[in-house]
Parts: structure tokens; sequence; C-alpha cells
């Protein structure tokens, strides 16, 4: 949801203005039989807002105030305590809750920028003509059809420390044995590398449509001015992907923040607990301690944090669009 | 009667035919059989349940009893146990208190199914050994001769990863200590027998006689291809191995490392639940099912298990199954945790993880354990204001 409503509130703004300028002179009853048509056409999803997600969040919000364990009679009314035994050392909550807030910390660094920046260079590869293009394009985005567990599996056993197959050829060239699912920093590259193979296709192709949508004209003109491939590129196509790279950087962010099933299946965790991931602590606290409360509150306090970072790379990318029109 | 239970290995099918012969020669009652894996079973039934959407009947492994009867997901079978004339002297002592909670019978058991000891026969004659290890230094000797002249580089390959923390219970045991105290009130699991059992695991890395980094199942593999010659492994792993041409193995009792035998263990329990506690007819269905499933408990044997029920025990047919039967010699060593209700998610976070670093290298046994410890006694403080209130 976050991801796609700023997009949309690109446009918009001006033309609200404008709107909000003509509206005090139009007349009364017109108002407010243009309120109830808005509120007619707006009825069906807003009822659906309302129970699926508006509704829930609040309910999630309820929740985190108590001690909740949906099946027991007593949900004692807490006040803030799960907030405040996330924010205070020593608490059963606090200590795993940040270790896996910083391991999918750890993890959203690293491969975000690798899902910008190859799906983007394979889009621009497979933008241009050529013999196979829809072939290569497929084999690229065929990974991201596969289940997490199929690939978290499939992983799990090429990367295996003693019986996994990159082992045994490194072994076979005379490397040493190298313990990628259970030794930090090698976990992160056993998490990393699959989720690119996994989901960079998906990228490339949103990438690619964005591509489609910027006019050969502007290609055509910079080349008659003598522009380099590479000022081709930097001028004209990242200018041009901006709305795009916006969207994709805000889905790979979440999308990043969510990781599970890679951990859970490939590292299981593992070494210790570096590799929990913030998902699978909430999972666990909620749906198998069934402290929902304290899952709750950790959510709070991952959504506000994921709302931060993603009003901040939103406001980063679009304040530089005046600065780089003028340049 | 909607009955969910978690096999979904090779134990499944054995299940689903059991399940089809009782809804042959009982046409009155249909069951229908769901299977979810173990780690989604136990989040979902009591959502399931409260919703009435949810099993009559379930399979319950038994440090998962107390829990659920805490949160009422399950209902007392006293009841039922006396209508179908079920009794301590039939089942194995150990196993059938471990099914009360607060003086009420939850569940009813199918099965125990405990560590076993597996090695490679041929690779143990090219090594020169006639005997099984049965004690430590048999044990010990055993992998030096497996490495010398059977050859083996690594005969003995110690995990981080599941089954560790299971041969760790096992082993804390037979050196005299436990994982909690008896009421489950404080962990006890970083005592000296601690910190005794996890050293040994170790110790085998640290002479280069298994490999570092062991996980995800690594050891299982290993010993399907011959490139180890001694491993735990559950019960159940019986018919993995049956199925690898070529592999001459053999199963035994746990060995005897320290002062004493003892095994882990855990049992698959019949349950009902609170959906069906509301319908008489449903009741009454469970509890002719649950009594032909466990008169029939030879059947799922076959599938890798020990039967709870002394009588299928001591029948010749069981004595048949030469690998159960082994294995099932076991029964006065095993180890259930104390039945109190939160106890199966206290594992992971603490020892679980302890043994992990520990056999990762990353650090001392001791300092693990006391960490573990600490956060085992906070988590299981929690567990009990919780459930009390």
């Amino acid at each position: 949801m976050s991801a796609l409503a700023p997009v949309a509130a690109q446009a918009p703004p001006e033309e609200g203005r404008r709107g909000n300028g003509r509206a005090p002179k139009a007349d009364p009853t017109v108002m407010r039989a243009g309120l109830g048509t808005a509120l007619l056409f707006l009825g069906p999803y807003l009822i659906l807002f309302a129970t699926f997600i508006l509704g829930p969040i609040l309910y999630g919000l309820w929740i985190s105030l108590h001690q909740w364990d949906f099946l027991l009679p007593g949900k004692p009314f807490v006040g803030l305590k799960n907030y405040g035994d996330l924010m205070t050392g020593g608490s059963t909550t606090s200590g795993p809750f940040w270790n896996s807030m910083r391991a999918t910390g750890i993890f959203t660094l690293l491969s975000v920028p690798l899902l910008m920046v190859l799906p983007l260079a394979l889009a621009v590869a497979l933008n241009k003509k050529f013999r196979g293009r829809n072939v290569v394009r497929a084999i690229f985005f065929a990974p991201y059809v596969l289940g997490v567990a199929v690939i978290g599996l499939l992983w799990r056993y090429l990367l295996d420390p003693n019986v996994g197959v990159v082992n045994y050829y490194l072994d076979q060239i005379g490397f040493d044995r190298i313990p990628f699912t259970t030794a930090t920093p090698w976990v992160w590259l056993a998490l990393v590398v699959p989720t690119i193979w996994w989901t960079a296709g998906y990228n490339m192709v949103i990438f690619l449509a964005g591509l489609q949508e910027v006019s050969p004209d502007l290609y055509e003109a910079a080349e008659l001015d003598g522009a380099s491939a590479w000022q081709r590129f930097r001028h004209v196509t990242l200018p041009g992907l901006r709305p795009v790279t916006i969207f994709v950087l805000t889905i790979t962010i979440l999308a990043s923040a969510n990781v599970f099933g890679q951990s859970y299946l490939i590292t299981q965790g593992q070494p210790g607990e570096e590799t929990r991931t913030v998902i699978m602590q909430i999972g666990e606290e909620g749906l198998r301690r069934f402290n929902m409360g304290a899952a709750s509150a950790m959510s709070t306090v991952l959504t506000l944090v994921l709302l931060l970072i993603s009003l901040l790379s939103l406001s980063f990318l679009r304040e530089r669009t005046p600065k780089e029109a003028k340049a | 009667m909607a009955f969910w239970n978690g096999f979904t290995g090779g134990d499944g099918p054995f299940m689903k035919q059991m399940v089809d012969a009782f809804n042959k020669e009982n046409p009155n009652v249909t069951v229908a059989m769901n299977t979810l894996q173990w780690g989604d079973f136990y989040p979902k039934v009591p959502t399931a349940v409260a919703s009435g959407a949810g099993p009559d009947v379930a399979i319950m492994h038994i440090d998962q009893l107390a829990t659920n009867a805490a949160r009422r997901v399950i209902v007392p079978l006293d009841e039922i146990a006396t209508g179908l004339k079920l009794e301590e002297a039939d089942f194995a002592p150990v196993v059938w208190n471990a099914g009360e909670y607060k003086d009420q019978r939850y569940g009813i058991p199918l099965d125990i199914h405990p560590l076993g000891f597996y090695v490679n026969k041929g690779l143990m004659t090219k090594a020169g050994i006639t005997e099984i290890p049965t004690d430590r230094a048999g044990f010990e000797a055993a992998v030096t001769e497996l490495k010398g002249k059977g050859g083996v580089a690594n005969p003995f390959w110690v995990t981080a990863t599941w089954p560790a923390h299971l041969i760790f219970t096992s082993l804390i045991a037979q050196f005299g200590g436990s994982i909690y105290d008896e009421e489950g009130a404080k962990a006890t699991f970083n005592s000296d027998a601690g910190v005794e059992a996890l050293e040994w695991m170790t110790s085998f890395i640290a002479k280069g006689d298994s490999p570092k980094n062991v996980s995800n199942d690594a050891q299982a593999v290993a010993f399907r291809q011959q490139r180890n010659a001694l491993t735990f492994d559950g019960i159940w792993m019986m018919n993995e191995w049956a199925k690898v041409a070529g592999l001459e193995w053999e199963a035994a009792k746990f060995p005897t490392i320290g002062d004493k035998p003892a095994v882990w263990a855990s049992s698959h329990n019949f349950v009902v639940t609170s959906q069906a506690a509301k319908d008489p007819n449903k009741l009454a269905a469970s509890r002719a099912f649950i009594s032909y499933i466990s008169n029939k408990s030879l059947e799922w044997a076959k599938s890798g298990q020990v039967p709870a029920r002394k009588s299928v025990r001591d029948s010749a047919e069981f004595k048949a199954l030469k690998v159960q039967s082994v294995l099932a010699e076991q029964l006065p060593d095993v180890q259930f945790p104390p039945s109190v209700p939160g106890i199966g998610d206290v594992t992971t976070p603490t020892y679980e993880t302890a043994v992990n670093e520990v056999v990762l290298g990353k650090k001392q046994a001791k300092a693990a354990l006391d960490e573990g410890a600490k956060k085992a006694d906070s988590l299981l403080k929690a567990n009990q204001s919780k459930y009390q209130a």
C-alpha cells in the first residue's frame, strides 16, 4: 500500500490546488451531491479498506496494549508495557527483537542496492533488439515464479558447507570449503545471492516496462547532440525512469525488510541467532509462543521504522528532480 | 470427523491406510484426515479449533500437551481412557505419566520415538570392529579405528542444528544432569553435566574426527553416502536408510557415554479438541477411532515407531521388527521434559541456540549455556505468570 500511494500522489497535487481554488464559488447543492457521488464511488473500496486494512491495524494496536493470548480467558491491559519491554534491555523480548531488526537491516542494506542496479542493467541490455531476446528475458524472470520453499531448499543444498555442490567444486579445485550457511560473513552471501537470483527478474520486468515509456525522440536528439552511450543513459534513461525507480526502490525495500523464508530455510537463523529476521521473530512470538501483545508491539515498531525509511527514500529521490532538470 | 496430524514424511501413508481401514469397517463414522507440517500444525490448530473448523481428534507431541491443555485447545480424556479400559499397566509408565497435566489426562500415547544410534556395518567391518560400541571407550575407539584402518576421514559428524540439542539432552542426563528442574521452573542445563556433555560433542570437531559447520541434515546425507559411519538420528530415519542401495547399516541403543543410560525421545499422543467436546456424537466417534488405531499400533510401528502399548511391544510380530525392537529397549531410559505449559517453546531460543553456537565454535560451552539458561529462566518465569493469569 504505502508503496503505491506516493507514486500516485505525484501528479494530483497541482490539480488539487486548482480544484480547491474553485470550490468556494460552487453551488452548495452541487457540492453536497458531489460529496455523495464521491462517497458512492469510493464506498466499495472504503468498505474493503476499513475491513481488511484499517480495522486490523487498529485491532493490532489495541492488542499491543495487552498481554494477549486469544485462547486464554484473561487478557490483562498492560498499557505501553510491551513497548517499554522492547526498549529496555534484559526483558524477554528486547534482546531477540533488536537482534532480529539488526539481521533484517543488514540483509536489506546488502540486497537492495544490488536489486536495483542489476535489474536496471539487465533491463537496459535486454531492451536492445537481438535474436532470442524474449527467451533471455524469460530466463531471467523464470526463478521468480518459484516459491520461497523451493528456492530455499535448492540453495540450502547448493551451499551446504559439507555436502553442497558449490563446496564440492571449491574442494576439487583446491580451495578451502566455505561455511556459507553457518558462519558470518558468508551467511549474508547465502541469503543475498539466492534472493537476487530469485527476484531480480521481477524488478527487471518493471524497469523494462519503464523503458518503453522513454520517448525514442529523446535518444535521437541526444545522439545528434553527440552524447555518448553513458551520457544518454545518465541524462535520458535515468531521468525517464525516475517514477519507476521510486516504485521499484520502495517495493524492494519493503520486500527485503519482510525477508523470512530464506533465513528460515537456508541458514536456519544460524550462526546462533545472527540471521534470525524480524519477521521470524514476530512470527515466533505471536504464533508459536502466542504472546500476541508483544508480537503486535514488535510489528508496530517495525511498521514505523519502515514508514520512516520509505518516506526518506521518497523525499530523497523527489527532491533531486528540479536540481537535475536545471543541470 | 476431522483428524489432523503432522505426518508429512514416510509415516503419513501408514496412518492414511489405517484411517481408510477404519472408515471401511465403520460405515457410520467418516474420518477425514488432514496432514500438515508440524511447524504449521501447532500455530494453526488452536485458531482452527477456536473457530470450529479445526480437528476433532489430533496427534500432538508430548511436550505440547500441557501448553494446549492450558490454552483449552484440548480436553481431558480421563473418561475416554477409562471407557476404553486403558490403563497405565499397558503403557510404558514414563510416557503414560507424561500425558497428564494438573492431575488430568490429556493424551493417549500412540508411540514413543527415541533417538537411535546408527552404524555403517560395512565400514565397521573394514575397520576391523565387530561389536557396535555401547560405551564411551568403545565409541571413541571405534572412531579412531574407522579413521585409521577404515579410511573414513570423518567417521562421526557433530551437527550444529537439529538433532544436536536432542543429542545434548540425552548426554546431559547420562552425565547426571537435566535440562530443567522437575517443576519446569528453572533451567539446569548449564550444570557441570551440561558442560561435560557439550564438550564431549565438540571434542570430535577439535580432533578432526568430525567436519566443522555440519548443519541442515548434512550428517544424514553423509550417512547415506557412506561418508560417516556413526550417527545419531530419529528412529523414523530407519525407513530412509533402508531405501539406500548398498548401505549396510544397523541400529543400536544410544551408547552410554556418561555414567548411566539415557536418551531423548518424544511421543505422539491422541488428543481430543474442545471443538469435539461440544458434540456427544463426535466424542463417541473419537473414542472408537482412538481405540481402533491404538489397537492396531503394530501397523504404525512399521513406519519407524515404538508402540506405546506394552501388549503390542510384547507381541511376536513386533519382536520381528528388528530395528524397532532394538530401539524399544531404550524405553526405561527416555527423557521427557516436565509437563509445564509453554515449555516446548523455550527450547529453540535457549539451549538449542547455545549448542549451535558452541558446535560452530563461536562460544565456549560454559559461557553459551549460562547465557541460554539466563534466557530460559526469564522465559519460564514469563510463561508461569502468563498461564496463571
